[in-house]
């Protein structure tokens, strides 16, 4: 009996969220599309300051670009849909090959920094909620502003001279080894320490009063094995949806850390093909960030709906 | 607890309002023309270090143009960006918040996937490309700012809204007769301005650091305007010898935005505890 409405209603929810995910996956894809439409004429922009009309008349043909806006948008929506986004302008090679070669440094600097952003953000926030109201919890809070005000770029410029030039621990620039991976990391966490450090802690304040830890206190359970296994085992779920939600922020930032860094992925990739007007690759990155956002909010949301069925209701 | 509550918005308050002052008094307090160069005089550096020129107190830069003049005039530009920006995208987050919150039904259905789609919207890529193709001007990177952060607007709006509009007063100036829209301008928005203010220096502060972020890309203000974030790119060749010139900026930046959220984190402490209506 239960389990059918428990089925039914899981069905439901799964199904209205996909529907969600999907319709906005198409409106990035018809943003992305007018986005590059913008301008006005692509092909005087991809001839260059210097072209003749008649190299842009030749571009324009070469392109497609003569044919109907419609048409053109239609025709990108189905090679899109199959995985192909056309040939790029500017390397001269498919799109699709460009961006896969790149996204593994792009989502490894992403998981280094989300690692690196917890690292900090967890104990930061279990002890603010433990010492609420406390000098040690306003502290806290104070460095989660600091970290909220800090330019990622002159940060990224700051360590470089620091920890680079001056201490030589670190490689300044470039996409080598895992080392190249550390100061673009520490960069990127700055961004989603804030959020994740003030969920915790708001996240253990509420745990740290509701019944169970009553009950909990009541059996005379140590305080360490209250605070670490019932308290901040529920207080973590929120934190894991906050932080695929950081993970897809996080993807769409490294524009500006990679270009800082020369690390040679999706975001670096963005920033050449956006100063190439290299649109097809353009509009590929923008709709390929935009659906690993949406997959990522999707599977957070999931993840909570199976974990708490209060949250199914609404 | 409370004191350094206070301590906290005390100083926020005087940061945003010393950067208000000299963005709108630049012109009477810079030293020199922040835009005059001066070949023979370039990089030299700011007092407190060694070969520092009087006249320069922060040095100048790769052109020989005043540091800090150009300083100064880059507090006009941040806040200009911040407020303006934060006006557009604050009219466009707060009208579409309300009518999701006060109508509810498709109306908010179709607010609720707005505001999802522009959250899947990657921000800077996106707000790069349009400068990139528009063309870069201030006026184009307030308008792209403004209308890709208004998303934090709409969100508190609308649940704000929806709080707001099943009190008493409202259900009252229904009773009364009142119209719909005289209900939403005099009893709805009235009481949801105060934890739109806290939202609305957020977006300041956030405004003015995508400004500058973008303006260090090359594809946000456009040259010889001196924002702060221009003047860190501009001063990235020289930074591993003269590690000043991106210093100086940077601070600035850091100060004022870390400023505006100690303002902001300050109103809405005083919401919570009560202490403002």
């Amino acid at each position: 009996m239960r389990g059918r409405a428990y089925r039914s209603a899981m069905l439901e929810f799964l199904a209205r969220r996909l529907l969600v995910a999907l319709l906005v996956c198409a409106t990035v894809l018809t943003f992305a599309f007018a986005l590059t439409r913008l301008g006005g004429d692509l092909a005087i922009s991809i001839a260059g300051p210097n072209a003749t009309a008649a190299d842009i008349e030749q571009v324009r043909v070469a392109y497609g670009l003569d044919r109907p806006l419609p048409l053109q948008f239609l025709e990108w929506v189905g090679r899109a849909a199959t995985g192909d986004f056309g040939q790029s302008y500017f390397f001269k090679e498919k799109v699709s090959k460009l961006i896969f070669d790149r996204l593994p440094i792009t989502f490894a600097l992403g998981l280094v920094g989300l690692s690196i952003a917890l690292a900090v953000a967890l104990p930061l926030g279990i002890v603010s909620a433990l010492r609420e109201g406390s000098w040690t919890d306003r502290a806290i809070s104070i460095v989660a502003l600091l970290g909220q005000a800090m330019p990622s770029f002159w940060l990224g410029l700051v360590l470089m001279i620091t920890l680079g030039l001056h201490l030589g621990w670190l490689p300044i620039s470039g996409t080598g080894s895992w080392e190249h991976f550390v100061m673009p990391g520490i960069v990127l966490a700055f961004s989603a320490i804030p959020a994740l450090l003030r969920l915790t802690r708001s996240g253990m304040i509420d745990a740290l009063a509701s019944d169970y830890i009553r009950t909990a206190r009541a059996k005379g359970l140590s305080r360490r094995s209250i605070v670490l296994k019932h308290a901040a085992r529920n207080a973590a779920m929120p934190v894991v949806s906050i932080a695929a939600v950081q993970l897809g922020f996080m993807l769409g930032g490294s524009i500006v850390i990679e270009t800082v860094f020369a690390l040679h992925g999706v975001g670096f990739l963005a920033w050449e093909s956006i100063s190439k007007n290299d649109f097809p690759t353009v509009q590929a990155v923008v709709l390929l960030l935009a659906c690993i956002y949406t997959l990522l909010t999707l599977g957070a949301d999931l993840l909570n709906a199976v974990l708490d069925p209060r949250l199914r209701a609404s | 607890m409370k004191a350094l509550r206070d301590i906290g918005l005390a100083s926020g308050a005087a940061i945003v309002g010393a950067a208000v002052l000299v963005a709108v008094f630049a012109p009477l307090l810079v030293p020199h023309d922040p835009f005059a160069q001066d070949l023979s005089r370039r990089l030299l550096p700011p007092f407190w270090m060694e070969g520092a020129r009087e006249g320069h107190l922060l040095g100048t830069d790769q052109l020989g143009r005043d540091y800090l003049s150009r300083l100064l005039y880059g507090a006009r530009i941040s806040m200009l960006i911040g407020i303006a920006t934060t006006v557009a995208s604050g009219l466009i987050g707060i009208a579409l918040g309300v009518a999701g919150g006060f109508f509810g039904g498709r109306i908010d259905d179709a607010v609720l996937f707005a505001i999802t789609a522009r959250l899947s919207i990657p921000l800077i890529l996106v707000a790069l490309a349009v400068v990139s193709v528009v063309g870069s001007s201030l006026t184009v990177v307030v308008m792209t700012l403004g209308l890709l952060l208004w998303d934090r607007f709409a969100v508190v709006a609308r649940v704000s809204t929806m709080q707001v509009r099943n009190l008493d007063f409202v259900a009252a100036a229904w009773a009364a007769g009142c119209s719909r829209s005289r209900i939403v301008l005099r009893e709805i928005l009235p009481n949801i301005l105060s934890p739109l203010a806290v939202v609305a220096t957020l977006e300041v502060a956030l405004a003015i650091l995508l400004e500058a972020a973008l303006s260090f890309l090359g594809l946000g203000v456009p040259p010889p305007l001196p924002s702060w974030g221009l003047m860190i790119a501009e001063g990235k060749d020289y930074m591993f010898f003269s590690p000043w010139v991106i210093m100086i900026p940077g601070v600035a930046l850091f100060v004022l935005v870390f400023g505006i959220n100690l303002l902001g984190d300050g109103l809405r402490n005083l919401l919570r505890t009560g202490r403002v209506a």
